[in-house]
């Protein structure tokens, strides 16, 4: 294939964030992954979205995100993400994934 | 096969995905895989306000089963080139 395809090779042990059909937002390290997009997250923590306060945060750990259940897989600019201030942020969670 | 093809001629350009949660990122499009996986890169969400879920994110990975749409910049489609494809494409060959 000319350009590679859209593989997540380039993001191996890097933080990425994930967000998942259910609407829930996943930042941990990238360790591995599959043809399916099945991907494994080490030090993983959920960010939850709240209009009421800010955005609180999860520890999870080790986790698999089984492909079918990913909607995006963003690379964390780690500059951004250290300028951002999380308990100031409000939003609605994202909504689900309707096929 | 055919928007496989279709999208890889429209690598480097900007476009606008909108995904089946609602939201809509806009960047450039880096590649695109048989799934129609897409990867986009100097991402921004079009709603940044209402979805600051992506916020430290400037390039990403968007899974082919939840694009909604792919808006397209107008110099990227040849209409009357595509429609002689998709019916080729329809008649088998």
């Amino acid at each position: 294939m000319a350009t590679g395809g859209p593989g997540l090779e380039s993001l191996v042990d890097q933080q990425i964030s994930v967000i998942t059909n259910d609407g829930r937002n996943i930042v941990g390290v990238l360790k591995g992954f599959d043809q399916a997009t099945n991907i494994i997250l080490d030090e993983s923590h959920e960010r939850v979205f709240s209009t009421k306060e800010g955005v609180q945060q999860l520890v999870l750990g080790l986790y698999i995100i089984r492909g079918d259940n990913i909607s995006v897989v963003g690379e964390l600019d780690e500059e951004l993400d250290s300028n951002l201030d999380l308990s100031k942020l409000r939003a609605h969670p994202l909504k689900p994934v309707i096929h | 096969m055919l928007f496989f093809s279709y999208f890889k001629d429209l690598v480097g350009k900007e476009v606008t995905v909108e995904l089946k949660n609602d939201l809509a990122i806009r960047g450039t499009l880096h590649s695109v895989d048989q799934y129609l996986n897409i990867k986009l890169e100097n991402t921004r969400v079009v709603d940044q306000d209402k979805y600051p879920h992506m916020l430290s994110v400037r390039n990403c990975f968007i899974r082919g089963s939840v694009v909604r749409y792919v808006q397209l910049p107008t110099e990227g489609v040849d209409i009357d080139l595509l429609h002689d494809a998709t019916r080729r494409e329809a008649r088998g060959g």
